[in-house]
């Protein structure tokens, strides 16, 4: 059973409001307090990205709940450049603007399950998932 | 239903407007006076009076300029900016979206004592103009409530601003030492105004120890860690030794995974704690004073 939403993501407080939906959906899905915290922050990471690399985009938030698990899906898709080396991006460290280059590993860290598909010149969705631990 | 026929009805209306302009507003504010929405708190009844007046006024020169009483057409122009001028000034004074409305929407009733009187004889003339009289309120009602939504979220836009520089003061705790306690959501504008009061607080104080304390700040990402980060080498530069605390746990084990360092910044999980290490560092200790001696 799944219930999605799909927030905006085109300015800043577009990105404190996916922050607010994935705080309120993580505590419904019972999710403890650091889980909370890491899939929020996540959030925070892949909308920046989205808003600053992807030139804007959306999110979709579903509580997943398959054969006992909880957890949460968030999936951020832009429509944007594309990101020509994937294994780049996700290297510690590593920016092409002015960041600490740890977002999207971070985010990856911080999840259950992490998936990236990006086309150069098509766009990007970055799909993580937290389950309930 | 034919143009020629609605025009007829219109002008009608409009004809009433002009030549009874007078009695018109005097029925208009007493039944202004009469509901439970005045205020005369908010607004003396020689403003109301006026207001009124005024506005009326504007009506029955645009309704000379174009009968049909179409708001949108530019003969109203100087009818809508009075109109959105008076719904904002009374937003801001104080009344609620609704006793605001009712300003206009008290027209209606005038208006339509005055079309019965005039149209006692003709019933069918009297229904078209009743019609025409509803829908011209109605969309003096568009205008007010539009410009009082506006206003209201300029309001709200400017009381978040307030408070957001409300939230941010740097407090000076003892000789040397400052503290600033960071509270809601860091996005870049504001963090960047926030820490340049630091370090220029920093500069006027001569202070050697800034505690930044982000115990109600909710979400530590990377750009929030980048600024941090920043402020602390650029504090360092000027002689001051930065202490991070308000680090709960959830946020301390969030920020391994995400992979920031902070190596080299000292850091707290309490604001106690920073407070604390700062005296140590300037050397100073608190002691119990025996009430006795
Ligand atoms: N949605 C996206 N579209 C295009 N490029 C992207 C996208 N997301 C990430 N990237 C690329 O991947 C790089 C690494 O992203 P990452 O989030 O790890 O670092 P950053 O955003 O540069 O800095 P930080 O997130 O630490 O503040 C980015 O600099 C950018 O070049
Ligand atoms: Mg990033």
């Amino acid at each position: 059973m799944t219930k999605a939403d799909t927030l905006p993501i085109h300015t800043e407080e577009d990105i404190v409001r996916v922050r607010q939906m994935t705080r309120s959906l993580a505590q419904q899905s019972g999710l403890n307090l650091v889980d909370q915290t890491k899939i929020v922050t996540a959030a925070s990471e892949l909308a920046r990205n989205t808003l600053v690399y992807g030139g804007g985009g959306h999110v979709i938030l579903e509580r997943l709940q398959d054969a006992g698990r909880a957890g949460l899906r968030l999936t951020f898709e832009d429509q944007g450049p594309g990101i020509a080396d994937i294994e780049l991006a996700l290297r510690d460290g590593y920016t092409s603007g002015k960041g600490l280059g740890l977002g999207l590993s971070g985010a990856k860290r911080l999840s259950n399950e992490f998936h990236i598909d990006s086309r150069v010149g098509e766009g990007t969705t970055v799909s993580i998932i937290k389950w309930k631990s | 239903m034919s143009t020629g026929f609605r025009q007829t009805d219109e002008r009608s209306l409009s004809d009433i407007l002009i030549r009874h302009e007078t009695e018109i507003a005097s029925a208009w504010i007493s039944e202004q006076a009469s509901l439970i929405s005045h205020r005369p708190d908010l607004l003396t009844e020689t403003e109301l009076r006026q207001q009124s007046r005024a506005l009326l006024s504007e009506i029955t020169s645009a309704a000379r300029m174009d009968p049909s009483l179409n708001l949108a057409n530019s003969a109203w122009k100087a009818t809508r900016d009075l109109l959105s001028e008076i719904s904002r000034s009374r937003a801001l004074a104080g009344f609620s979206p609704a006793e605001t409305a009712s300003f206009v929407f008290s027209l209606r009733g005038a208006l339509m004592d005055r079309l019965q009187t005039v149209y006692e004889e003709d019933a069918r003339s009297l229904a078209a103009a009743m019609r025409s009289c509803s829908t011209f309120v109605d969309q003096l009602g568009l205008v007010t409530t539009s410009t009082v939504l506006k206003t209201r979220e300029e309001l709200i836009k400017k009381q978040q601003e307030e408070m957001l520089e409300l939230s941010t003061p740097v407090v000076r705790l003892f000789d040397g030492v400052l503290c600033l306690p960071l509270i809601g959501t860091l996005d870049s504008a504001r963090t960047q105004v926030v820490m340049e009061s630091l370090l220029q607080k920093i500069v006027e104080t001569g202070s050697t120890i800034a505690i930044i304390d982000i115990t109600g700040v909710p979400t530590v990402d990377t750009l929030v860690a980048q600024h941090l980060l920043k402020t602390v080498s650029a504090a360092r530069l000027m002689g001051a030794e930065c202490i991070v605390s308000g680090i709960r746990p959830q946020i301390a084990q969030t920020i391994v995974h995400l992979g920031v360092e902070l190596h080299n910044v000292a850091t707290k999980a309490t604001l106690a704690d920073a407070l604390a290490l700062a005296m140590q560092k300037r050397g100073l200790t608190i002691q119990r004073v025996n009430k006795q001696a």
